[in-house]
């Protein structure tokens, strides 16, 4: 069989991506998941190589995931958790990637306030370069083990529909999935407040933009909701969490508008009660403890793919 | 008797109307005769030749910022003044953002006193407010008599109307225009880009167009009011120059300034900053996309922002282009997108950039040099600038409009690298500069 390759130095975004790509992380992903079910959970294929996970903003789920992947792996995985950014402890992002090429890691995993931060490390340094995140602009891994749920699930991806619900202007995860969705053939429809919608939705092709979320979940085989930063309730983006949670909330009754088999999806941490209730969150539909598995194997996909290939 | 001809020159002196190929004498720091073939004798001065140059009254930046006193790691007085020798400027007004604020007497004079060691002329800018703060008048007349030419807040706006209004009537009193930076510091937030496609797309917060707009209809609104004119700084939007249009229309004394920057460069830059496929990139040294050379306030908008912009410097709406010369060392700048200062340099830039403007058929010459020196002097009320008349200052901008070059970042005289266009392959050049009858610089 030819072994396909994934021609990229580093994993900066959905954007600039193939949906070859797409399909051979995901396949990848899933040659991965069984080793996560075995006793001994573990196989030597980036045996001898460092991974640093620089982690700019506080993260449990994400960082341990890649964390695990890259332990499954038998790589070196290091945390550095920079509580606050490079420039209020006076050290230049530029300075710390020069001291980190020092410590000759091989793949940098970096999740950033700022949007660009990881393209800014990779065009500075020879280790590949995983973006985990960078303000609101991408969440490539979390987009890939979205779309790994989904087709396990649902047995493809083109021509579902999928409904995403929530603070578009500020989530990196409905941007990576946007430009995924598209790229895919998937029908997208979203809802949000119109404080939290970006005003030029046209740069995402394929996306119907619904006034309410009953609109945008009619039909759906997919419901993806998205998490409410409880710190932007100062930006004066939604009156209280109460009214929120009451026109935007995914509860029970919603939910029945989405097809019978409709899956329902969120990229946690969750606030209950707020954008879903715990009824939904953790009633049969509901596939979020999917994601966070697969999340270990579409990161172990991701990481060998960039560090394991050439050996 | 100090003197210099200027042999074979085209004479652009519009104030005068006048564009032909003419000799000129310089005699003692004033224009002294212009004629067709004026001899000196070699005992007297020196004869440049400078046929197939451009001689054009010498520009004037209205607004820079040079950093001293207190960033001198930036830029100095000195330093700023010299790269605006090497970029075809023989004045520079600077804005009031050092540290300490230009808001008083004692650091206007301080600049007055740094400048005259400096190859061109420097003209303070006071600021309207004590510390930039926004609450109390900063002594305008002081700093006037001290040698302010002009009073702004800029970098930001005043917010207070009715603190703007007093600031408007006293300064008019000391017949100085006032520079208005127009924000609106809600609608701003904590913007970064432009908000539209490009802040959209990679999940900025955005800029809107509306920030800027507001303010500026305050302002005309407070000019029209009070009778009084209002300068409008580094217009962006294709509604700003509506804006401003229309007040003009109604009698509204208002002029604006535009930077190269806005003039050819949009949103896009944010993203590939080699995004332009009509220039020639001599190389593509710099970070391609997010390069912080792409950030500053007011952001790159729109390429129909640009187009309006373009439009209404042609039609003479917008009067005057400056470069909004905004140093920042380099280590500044090399950091996360939304954390880098906003802003970019153009003193060593701009001549070429607007060169392009006038073989792009947009501006006649004789239109350029009213954007870069007769505007100027009559909105700063400089006394013998601007104009070739005999009598007027020696202030001169000899300019070669047929050299190919490269822009080179790291030849810069400025302290400063801060440029989006390094590697752009330009066409016209500074020959000399002459302030005072004295050559500043000399290519």
């Amino acid at each position: 069989m030819e072994k396909k390759i994934f021609a990229h130095k580093d994993l900066l975004g959905i954007e600039g991506l193939s949906v070859a790509d797409l399909e051979l992380i995901l396949d990848t992903a899933v040659s991965f998941k069984e080793i996560s079910q075995r006793s001994i959970k573990k196989v030597p294929t980036l045996r001898g190589k460092t991974i640093i996970n620089l982690f700019y903003e506080p993260s449990t789920r994400t960082r341990t995931s890649f964390e695990i992947a890259a332990k499954r792996l038998s790589a070196d995985a290091i945390n550095i958790s920079a509580a606050t950014s490079s420039v209020k402890k006076g050290e230049t992002l530029a300075d710390t990637v020069r001291n980190l090429q020092a410590m000759a890691p091989d793949i940098i995993v970096v999740r950033h306030a700022c949007v660009g931060a990881p393209h800014l490390i990779a065009s500075r340094i020879g280790a590949r370069v995983v973006n985990a995140g960078d303000g609101a602009n991408e969440h490539p891994s979390q987009c890939l083990l979205d779309l790994l749920t989904i087709r396990e699930h649902k047995g493809r991806l083109a021509d579902l529909r999928v409904a995403i619900i929530g603070d578009l202007a500020h989530s990196r995860v409905a941007r990576s999935n946007m430009r995924a969705f598209a790229m895919l053939g998937i029908r997208t429809r979203v809802c949000a407040p119109p404080t939290m919608l970006p005003r030029e939705m046209g740069v995402f092709p394929g996306v119907e933009v619904c006034r309410t979320p009953e609109e945008a979940l009619r039909e759906a085989d997919v419901v993806m909701m998205l998490r409410i930063q409880l710190e932007r309730q100062d930006d004066v983006l939604f009156p209280s969490l109460n009214e929120y949670a009451r026109r935007y909330g995914l509860n029970r009754q919603r939910l029945a508008l989405a097809r019978d088999d409709a899956i329902v999806m969120h990229p946690g941490p969750m606030n209950r009660g707020v954008e879903i209730t715990s009824e939904v969150a953790d009633g049969s539909r509901s596939v979020i403890m999917d994601q966070v598995e697969n999340g270990v194997a579409v990161r172990m996909a991701i990481l060998y793919l960039l560090g394991g290939q050439a050996e | 008797m100090n003197r210099m001809l200027l042999k074979g020159g085209r004479v652009i002196d519009p104030l005068n109307s006048r564009d032909e190929v003419l000799d000129l004498l310089l005699a003692d720091g004033k224009v002294a005769e212009l004629g067709p073939a004026l001899q000196l004798d070699p005992a007297a001065g020196r004869t440049i030749d400078v046929a197939g140059c451009w001689v054009t009254p010498g520009w004037i930046d209205m607004h820079t910022h040079l950093r001293e006193p207190g960033q001198e790691y930036k830029e100095t007085i000195l330093s700023g003044a010299e790269a605006a020798a090497a970029g075809g400027f023989t004045g520079i007004a600077c804005m009031a953002n050092t540290k300490p604020v230009n808001d008083s007497a004692a650091v206007t004079g301080f600049i007055v006193e740094q400048a005259s060691r400096a190859p061109v002329n420097v003209y303070p800018i006071g600021a309207v407010t004590v510390g930039l703060q926004g609450r109390r008048l900063a002594p305008m007349g002081e700093m006037a008599a001290a040698g302010a030419v002009a009073f702004s807040e800029d970098g930001r706006t005043v917010a207070d109307t009715a603190l703007y209004r007093r600031a408007l009537e006293y300064a008019g009193s000391l017949d100085r225009i006032i520079i208005c930076h127009c924000q609106d510091n809600y609608l701003f937030g904590q913007g970064v880009v432009h908000e539209g496609e490009i802040a959209a797309a990679f999940g900025f917060a955005g800029i809107p167009s509306l920030a800027e707009e507001v303010d500026i209809a305050r302002c005309l609104l407070l000019a029209e009011y009070l009778e009084l004119p209002v300068h409008i700084a580094h217009v962006s939007t294709r509604g700003a120059v509506a804006l401003i249009a229309a007040a003009r229309e109604r009698g509204v004394r208002v002029s604006a300034e535009v930077t190269p920057h806005h003039l050819f460069l949009d949103h896009r830059a944010v993203v590939d900053l080699y995004y332009r496929e009509d220039v020639e990139y001599a190389r593509r040294s710099q970070l391609a996309r997010f390069n912080t050379n792409s950030k500053m306030s007011p952001p790159l908008r729109e390429p129909a922002d640009v187009a309006a912009l373009r439009a209404a410097l042609a039609a003479g709406v917008i009067e005057v282009v400056a470069s909004d010369h905004a140093p920042h060392e380099q280590t500044e700048k090399e950091v996360e997108y939304q954390y880098a200062p906003f802003g970019v340099i153009g003193l060593e830039t701009t001549l070429p950039l607007m060169l392009r403007l006038v073989g792009e058929g947009l501006l006649t010459p004789a239109a350029l040099v009213e954007r870069m020196s007769v505007a100027p002097a009559r909105l700063l009320s400089l006394r013998g600038k601007g104009s070739l008349a005999p009598g007027m200052d020696a202030d001169l901008t000899v300019i070669d409009p047929e050299v190919d070059w490269v822009i080179e970042a790291a030849a810069f005289r400025s302290k400063s690298r801060n440029t989006p266009f390094d590697g752009w392959r330009v066409k016209g050049r500074t020959r000399l500069t002459i302030v005072g009858g004295r050559v500043v610089f000399a290519a």
